[in-house]
């Protein structure tokens, strides 16, 4: 059985000093992250791939199952090799019924296996959801604990590019009000790894939203994150820390966040602090506090829409918070529009945070001009 | 088991031809019994000897009893014991009185919300677990009071459950829509849901190379789901160890069977999936049935389609009579000539494997077990009016996220402290 490794590419540089200047949005860029002596960088695709293929071969009970998982190689390559690897019983293809599969996934987690089901999108979770949120997060709590749920739902949330209505909503907030689910959103290689693992071991059920146009995304990791035990906790992190204002956001809005706050400081001398969630249930409130009392001014970026969404609970969060009596200004809000995707790219512009955009709520909560 | 049978005393009075049905009062024709495995053309010699629960009965069901869709139906004539029709006798017993205990317990308020009673219908989950093992599956809907119990829960545990307490099979958190056991996978609310829920449990099956099968239940409302449809492909794609079994008491709450679907034909259904129509209140039939759809399933060949004919003679659940879409004497005529319990009386009786004195004192201690078991559930504590206990199972222990929020801020609880968030 051949096992196609995931590429990675090795970069040494040592003792530079590593800065983010600008950088356009081209497939393969690298961004920086830590300063290391010697940076391995992977993809997102690949940092999912590796996981799953570490979780599957760690213990028997771990399966997935999906539409085009098995010998497609994965609709957007995420399962690539892991049949060949692991053969037919472990990378289950599906028909086309998110509604049956899904529930015959977490029958199956019921029984003790942990499925790791692929939605090619979360825009088809929306005919499983009845199973994903009666059958699976409310079952351990019905049973007096008695009925173990350990289940993983992950697949592509939110916008691609050009897919339109249908294909483009962000699941994040229906699904982070769910108790009993766990909601995570990674951004880098390393939160796809570490959070991916974590997912799969962890006995509760995980819906996992993924960024399509992450996928490519190359991010350096440091050598603990390549270990076949490494998982994260459910934390925020700070990507880039900052004085003036906080930016919390979460997957792909991340990289808008971190071009914004570029922005802000070369052309404004605005030290914006970026605060990548990773998780939206639990949402680590902690550090959406600690980060508020530093800057006193926030601005939240999601690509939901702007209704009853993630940000709307951050503000929420806060003002119940004795962080309240820390801001400056009112919490700002960055969200997608309020309307069904459209296709031509000019409307689709607008449909999505982007760096000036939050730029733009950056400026207005500074009284910037 | 918790009855004692008494059955020193009886003789064996067996009649070597089929009794026939203007003496009995049944309206479906009756099994013919013979004892000690001879024929039922030959006369069996009466004897005078005790009769011990290994007995060997040979038992042949009326040829109403099945009908096949791309599949022969099982044999008509099959083997029993004598205690396995006792015990399947006393387990029926055990159900009605639960259930009618529910019945007063609703009514008396100590069962709150929905309550969806089986009595009628008992003859399903009894037939199925004496076909079954434990290392089988079984997983229903709401109408799930008679499972849990067959499966193994105590009827105490089952009806601690209902009135909300402790020491229920769900700790209070459940309610009678979620009762889970060993084996039993609920007890679901949502109609239809269970129906992949319990290819997936086939699914775990084959997965682990079990010899074992997923008895999957859902009734006439629910075999219209697509979910249904698209279980029955997966499940026939992937020869998963799944008998799916319908439940047909011909009514989806008001809703007659001929007004839900285009064809009431449940049995064939799966449509590349064999299928038998069993006579639903005969629990002789559902045994054997079940026996065959089980060895099917273990033997490789796949899923298997039963539809049980049955009926409920209850309303849909406690908020509904059941007299407004059916006339009583519908109902009545159903209890009055085919019941199964009395129905598996008659075979006790007239296989000498019980009298009549002695059936009734089944009864009786069926009554007084349950009885007692109602006494003991009542007397169980609720849990605790604490919001420890409210957060509790929300995850696994263990596992939590680090708070949940009660009604208000203030009522924030955090795991790892054990005690509020926000309070000092």
């Amino acid at each position: 059985m051949s096992f196609k490794v995931p590429f990675i590419k090795k970069v040494v540089q040592s003792g530079t000093t590593l800065t983010s200047p600008m950088r356009q949005s081209l497939p393969s860029r690298i961004i920086s992250c830590r300063m290391a002596s010697s940076k391995t960088t992977m993809t997102v695709r690949d940092a999912l791939n590796s996981a799953m293929a570490e979780e599957l071969d760690r213990d028997d009970d771990v399966f997935i199952i999906g539409e085009e998982v098995a010998q497609y190689n994965g609709a957007y390559k995420v399962t690539k090799g892991l049949l060949d690897r692991f053969g037919e019983r472990r990378v289950v293809d599906t028909p086309i019924t998110e509604y049956g599969f899904t529930g015959l996934a977490v029958g199956a987690a019921l029984k003790g296996l942990k499925p790791i089901v692929e939605f090619m999108s979360f825009n088809f979770s929306m005919q499983a959801m009845d199973h994903i949120v009666n059958s699976a997060a409310k079952t351990h709590y019905m049973s007096g604990g008695t009925q173990k749920c350990q289940i993983t739902f992950r697949g592509t949330n939110g916008s691609a590019v050009g897919v339109a209505a249908q294909h483009s909503q962000d699941y994040s907030a229906w699904y982070g009000s769910i108790p009993g689910l766990k909601v995570l959103v990674p951004y880098s290689a390393e939160d796809a790894r570490g959070l991916l693992k974590a997912a799969i071991r962890d006995p509760n059920p995980v819906v996992f939203l993924e960024n399509e146009l992450l996928y490519g995304e190359s991010f350096e990791v440091s050598e603990e994150a390549l270990s076949p035990d490494f998982t994260l906790p459910y934390k925020a992190k700070v990507e880039r820390e900052g004085k003036d204002v906080s930016i919390v956001t979460y997957t792909r809005n991340v990289q808008f966040s971190l071009e914004a706050a570029e922005i802000l400081e070369k052309e404004h001398g605005i030290s914006a602090e970026v605060i990548n969630l990773r998780s939206i249930r639990p949402l680590d409130v902690e550090a959406i506090i600690k980060t508020v009392k530093k800057t006193n001014h926030l601005v939240t970026v999601e690509s939901t829409f702007p209704s009853f969404g993630v940000g709307s609970e951050i503000v929420a969060q806060v003002m119940e918070s004795d962080a309240f009596d820390y801001l400056d200004a009112p919490v700002k809000r960055v969200t997608g529009a309020d309307v069904p995707t459209p296709y031509a790219k000019e409307l689709e512009d607008f449909a999505f945070p982007d760096a000036p955009t939050i730029v733009r709520a950056v400026k207005d909560i500074l009284s910037v001009e | 088991m918790l009855l004692s049978a008494t059955r020193n005393s009886h003789k064996v009075a067996i009649p070597s031809t089929v009794r026939l049905m203007s003496t009995i009062n049944m309206r479906r024709s009756m099994a013919t019994a013979t004892s000690n495995g001879t024929s039922s053309s030959t006369k069996a010699t009466p004897s005078e000897d005790n009769i011990s629960g290994d007995d060997v009965v040979t038992i042949n069901l009326p040829k109403e009893s099945f009908e096949g869709y791309m599949v022969e139906p099982p044999s008509l004539s099959y083997k029993t014991t004598k205690g396995e029709l006792l015990q399947m006798y006393k387990d029926m017993v055990i159900i009605r009185r639960m259930e009618m205990a529910c019945d007063a317990l609703y009514k008396a308020k100590k069962i709150r919300g929905f309550c969806h009673l089986s009595v009628g219908q008992e003859a399903i989950a009894v037939g199925i677990e004496n076909a079954i093992t434990k290392m089988d599956s079984v997983i229903t809907s709401y109408r799930c009071h008679g499972f849990t119990y067959m499966r193994g829960a105590p009827v105490k545990s089952v009806l601690a459950e209902l009135m909300g307490r402790r020491a229920g099979v769900s700790h209070g958190k459940g309610g009678s829509m979620h009762l889970y056991t060993s084996g039993f996978y609920g007890g679901n609310g949502i109609v239809g849901g269970q129906v992949p829920l319990g290819t997936g449990l086939a699914f775990a099956h084959q997965y682990k190379n079990e010899d074992a099968c997923s008895f999957t239940l859902y009734g006439d409302g629910a075999s219209n789901q697509g979910q249904v449809f698209e279980s029955f492909n997966m499940a026939k794609l992937w020869n998963l160890p799944v008998v799916f079994c319908c439940e047909n008491n011909r009514y989806g709450m008001g809703t007659a069977a001929s007004r839900s679907s285009a064809t009431t034909e449940y049995y064939k259904r799966g449509q590349y999936i064999p299928g038998i129509k069993v006579n639903g209140m005969d629990v002789l039939s559902i045994y054997q049935a079940s026996k065959f759809a089980k060895d099917w399933c273990v033997s490789g060949k796949g899923p298997l389609l039963l539809e049980y004919e049955t009926y409920r003679y209850g309303g849909h659940s406690m908020s509904d009579p059941g007299t407004t879409y059916r006339t009583r004497e519908e109902i009545q005529n159903m209890r009055s000539k085919n019941d199964p319990i009395a129905g598996l009386k008659m075979h006790l009786i007239d296989l000498g494997i019980a009298t009549e004195a002695e059936v009734k004192a089944y009864d009786k201690s069926a009554r007084k077990h349950v009885d007692e078991q109602v006494e003991l559930a009542d007397a169980c504590a609720p849990p605790e009016a604490k919001l420890s206990i409210l957060f509790e199972d929300v995850y696994v222990k263990g596992s939590e996220t680090p708070t949940l929020r009660g009604r208000i801020s203030e009522d924030t609880w955090d795991f790892q402290k054990g005690g509020f968030a926000n309070r000092d």
